[in-house]
């Protein structure tokens, strides 16, 4: 065999075992995408689902609404109070990174994402729930929060470090103030990045159980009310997943394929505003 | 190109630059003093006298690494960006030392800046020119007035009039560097600053950024950095030439002079050396 007949042999061996890998790590992936939306369709077909809530077992038409509605409002709350924090954090952390306080955001950011779920869900259970007695979606949105922060910061402090330093130097060359330069120069030039950090960090909040057990707690009765205790899609999958009620069993799944479907929306998206933002970045 | 360049006969300066270095003409715009650079421990500057004239195009030339965009970036107070690094000594304009003013939004106003890659902001060409003057509080009406006057004055109104709304970076490069300017004369600085402003661009746009300094120096004193011998030789009134003291690496002010005298009877050697390319 000539040197060039084993070189192509071996390139070949090569991609052969390189394919193989890969598919090897799809299948896990599309066994739970297969497993789930098998499981989970026949209940997302039912309209009850969406708009009715819990019932008796035996009786028809129950619904999670109560449990889409939860998430929506504790994710929410959650989003408008570490998504700004968070944002602001991650300019700093680039436009001030020498300064102390950039070094404990850092570090706080770092720690927080390294933190289990269910010891921040239990920290918020001491600080919210448990001097009122009184389990509330606030806790839950505190804890959500707790969660997506460090997110929020890293991904911020990613997409901002991609805006060249000319940017920044033209904005300061004009006589900007350097706050002025960082949020109204700077920020909305990794505007993509930042939000697909958002994103990101919001598929992650909705889909989390743990940080919920002690604080949203759970509720089978409608309410937006964030002081009163709510259910969450997440929740609905914990509870009734493992009951022998076929009914129970089927909302679980269906509950379980939301969470997935919004998560690969989420991703998506991410993927096409991360994309901007190279093109963008690129131009400048 | 640069390469080529250096030997061949230098061309002769407009004589309305020549006109403009007539004694008396003028006065100091900004007046450096002693100025002593360091970046950390490393020392880049030793000991810079300079006077730049008002109203005048001074060049700064002198081969990679003579502290060129260093002494600029003093003008305008740039280095502070940079951690550790310190200047000493005095740079007077307008009766106060820059190195120890405080108020650099003012300064920056005053004393604006070029660079090379015309960085523009992500945002249409109307607002580039705009931005910072919106940022400053001025009201719409004098904002459209001032992106027009600024485009005019850069040269450039003609070519963008029909498109102001279109991205600044869908410009051609010479267009966008035209553009950085009008955003710069924006904020109706004194001084302009401009750092190897047409050493990314072809000929022609070259000599259209020169036409433009040509005309600009009119109403605003100029400092500009050139690698181009040529380019100092054609624009400026005059120029500076520096050099790293080969013993401890800081860059030295060898000769400053109006620029015809610098080019045709340099009274240094090193000064001779460079200029007819015998010289790194
Ligand atoms: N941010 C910095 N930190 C440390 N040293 C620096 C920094 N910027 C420049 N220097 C050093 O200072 C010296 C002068 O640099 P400067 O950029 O002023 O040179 P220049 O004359 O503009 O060169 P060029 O023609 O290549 O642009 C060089 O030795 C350079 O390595
Ligand atoms: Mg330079």
């Amino acid at each position: 065999m000539s040197r060039n007949n084993r070189r192509l042999l071996a390139d070949g061996i090569a991609r052969a075992i390189v394919y193989a890998m890969a598919l090897l790590a799809l299948v896990p992936l599309s066994l739970v995408l297969l497993y789930t939306v098998a499981n989970g369709l026949p209940a997302l077909t039912h309209l009850d689902f969406f708009i009715h809530v819990e019932r008796p077992v035996g009786i028809p038409g129950a619904g999670v609404a109560h449990a889409i509605v939860g998430t929506a409002v504790m994710v929410g709350l959650a989003s408008l109070m570490s998504i700004p924090v968070g944002i602001i954090g991650g300019v700093n952390l680039v436009e001030y990174g020498r300064a102390r306080v950039a070094s404990w955001i850092r570090l706080a950011a770092d720690v927080l994402v390294g933190t289990p779920s269910i010891a921040i869900g239990l920290f918020v259970y001491a600080l919210l729930v448990a001097p009122f007695k009184h389990f509330s979606g606030f806790a839950g949105s505190v804890a959500l929060a707790v969660l997506m922060l460090p997110v929020v910061i890293r991904a911020t402090e990613a997409a901002v470090a991609l805006v060249p330093g000319g940017l920044r130097e033209a904005g300061l060359a004009l006589g900007l103030a350097r706050w002025r330069v960082a949020l109204q120069l700077v920020l909305p030039a990794a505007a993509p990045g930042v939000l697909t950090g958002a994103m990101l960090a919001v598929a992650r909040a909705a889909g989390e159980t743990a940080p919920l057990l002690f604080t949203g707690f759970g509720n089978r009765f409608f309410t937006t009310n964030p002081a009163q205790p709510m259910s969450a899609l997440p929740l609905i999958v914990y509870h009734d997943a493992l009951t022998p009620y076929p009914s129970l069993v089927e909302q679980a799944w269906g509950a379980a394929l939301m969470l997935i479907l919004l998560t690969l929306v989420v991703n998506l998206a991410s993927r096409y505003a991360l994309r901007r933002q190279i093109a963008l970045a690129g131009k400048l | 190109m640069q390469e080529k360049e250096r030997g061949s006969t230098l061309a002769a300066p407009t004589a309305s630059a020549q006109l403009r270095t007539l004694p008396g003409g003028t006065e100091t715009r900004i007046s450096i003093e002693g100025v002593d650079f360091y970046y950390g421990r490393f020392q880049a500057l030793n000991d810079i006298d300079l006077k730049i004239q008002d109203k005048r195009i001074t060049a700064l030339i002198g081969p990679s690494g003579c502290g060129k965009s260093t002494l600029l970036r003093i003008l305008n107070r740039m280095y502070d960006l940079v951690p550790g690094s310190r200047a000493e000594g005095r740079v007077m304009f307008e009766g106060e030392n820059i190195l120890t003013a405080r108020n650099l939004l003012e300064l920056r106003q005053n004393i604006g800046m070029v660079f090379q890659k015309p960085s523009l902001f992500p945002m249409s060409i109307r607002d580039n020119v705009g931005f910072a003057l919106r940022l400053h509080g001025w009201k719409k009406s004098r904002v459209a007035e001032a992106v027009e006057r600024s485009l005019k004055d850069a040269n450039l109104w003609e070519e963008v009039k029909d498109r102001l709304d279109a991205p600044g970076v869908s410009l051609s490069g010479g267009q966008q560097q035209r553009l950085s300017i009008a955003r710069c004369l924006a904020v109706q600085p004194k001084v302009i600053l401009m750092d190897e402003p047409a050493s990314a661009l072809d000929p022609i746009s070259t000599l259209k950024i020169e036409d433009l300094m040509a005309r600009l120096v009119n109403d605003y004193t100029i400092v500009i950095v050139t690698h181009n011998m040529q380019q100092a030789s054609r624009v400026a009134d005059y120029t500076a030439f520096m050099l790293m003291n080969p013993e401890n690496r800081a860059g030295e002010l060898v000769e400053f002079a109006p620029t015809v005298e610098l080019f045709q009877r340099p009274r240094d050697r090193r000064t001779e050396d460079y200029i007819t390319g015998r010289f790194g």
